[in-house]
């Protein structure tokens, strides 16, 4: 399959199965890195701050970003025009029969059970990208036709990051406990940890 | 098509590409920036109905903008509409993206760079961290609701599953859930 093609429909099925905002692409876009090893885990944390510093909402700057590196301009836009097409059927199809949508009973329990699953996936790339970021784990998906159990490696040197864990619980406890700063949009906490990261050489480098 | 049709396409565009240059983070930011370019000036759309679109916009498939942008351009000129107004909104993201995605790879050899990117990965562990704080406190409401969450976390971590299926099953389990609950009554 060519590389726009691919591109189109996996972003055709991270739109149509995201439930939830720009968050919500992220475990997908996840699935996708693995499946066609376009970038790493590394990388889409990159995107993922990028996306969150620029204008423009998160899901499409995320879709845009991957396409990129995918495959350059036309994949950007491949990307984001797959990620956008279910949800311009959908809404259309819904528009059409707004009130019956909205008082079916079978949509709202359907979202009774989709709203923590969708949740639950988000929490699931959260560990591994914790795991990546600060500490030497790494999740190993198996190959293809090796089964669907995910392996648990070391990459060696020290278990623990402890200059990522300390900036970690910094930023933690001011996002989440300190008044008015907790409000402050990302961007300046990414800021502050680009700031961090350089003074204290986070890479090694 | 007319020539006004034409200029009203036009205006969608264009509204909705201001609207994405404004919208920092994700489709909540958005809301306030809604409610004063579609409501307020265009009178494209009431209040309630805003609301009412936002809020489909949370629980259907995709991106929380894109989907209320999708409903105005189809109130406001039909299909055409609708997918014109969302090529607005996303035409930004595409130029600036791509813009942007072009300098990093040019200069991520540098190790400056590097680390300034070391040291971002750990605040985006956090931001993601923080969503789904957020999220649990409206998605995880009772216990049936933990089980799923806790299901989903733990298959999402340890198993090698495209999350469609999860997707899916949830749906799935949350439409029989209420039904045994409706029949046990």
């Amino acid at each position: 399959m060519s590389v726009y093609l691919r591109l189109f429909w996996e972003f055709f099925k991270t739109g149509l199965f995201a439930v939830g905002g720009g968050m919500a692409t992220l475990p997908f876009l996840k699935d996708i890195g693995e499946s066609t090893g376009w970038y790493t885990y590394t990388e889409l944390m990159n995107m993922l701050a990028v996306s969150e510093s620029t204008p423009g909402p998160i899901g499409i700057n995320m879709a845009t970003y991957v396409g990129f590196t995918a495959a350059g301009i036309p994949g950007a836009v491949i990307a984001t025009i797959g990620e956008v097409t279910p949800s311009i059927i959908v809404i259309l199809i819904i528009a059409a029969m707004l009130k019956k949508f909205r008082d079916s009973k079978y949509v709202n329990n359907a979202f009774y059970g989709l709203r923590p699953a969708s949740t639950g996936l988000i929490g699931a790339a959260c560990v591994t990208v914790v795991l990546e970021v600060l500490t030497t784990v790494r999740v190993v998906s198996p190959g293809a036709g090796e089964g669907i159990v995910n392996g648990f490696a070391l990459t060696g040197g020290s278990l623990l990051n402890w200059q990522g864990l300390a900036l970690a619980a910094v930023l933690v406890a001011l996002t989440n406990w300190v008044k008015k700063v907790k409000d402050w949009h990302p961007i300046v906490f990414i800021g502050v940890s680009a700031v961090v990261g350089v003074a204290f050489h986070f890479a090694g480098v | 098509m007319e020539v006004s049709g034409l200029k009203e396409l036009w205006e969608l565009f264009w509204t909705f590409a201001k609207m994405g240059v404004m919208t920092f983070g994700g489709g909540y930011a958005m809301l306030p920036i809604l409610q004063r370019e579609v409501v307020e000036n265009k009178h494209w759309a009431t209040e309630e109905e805003l609301v009412d679109y936002f809020a489909i916009g949370q629980c259907t498939p995709g991106i929380i903008a894109v989907n209320t942008a999708t409903f105005i351009g189809q109130k406001k000129r039909g299909a055409v509409g609708g997918i014109v107004a969302t090529l607005g909104l996303v035409f930004p993201s595409v130029v600036i993206i791509s813009i942007l995605a072009g300098l990093i790879t040019n200069f991520s050899h540098l190790a400056w760079v590097k680390n300034a990117f070391a040291g971002i990965q750990v605040c985006v562990c956090v931001l993601i961290f923080n969503a789904v704080r957020k999220l649990l406190k409206k998605s995880v409401i009772d216990k049936r609701t933990a089980a799923i969450f806790l299901l989903v976390l733990s298959g999402g971590t340890f198993l090698n599953i495209s999350p469609v299926w999860f997707v899916i099953a949830a749906a799935a389990i949350g439409i029989l859930l209420k039904e045994l609950e409706a029949k046990g009554k």
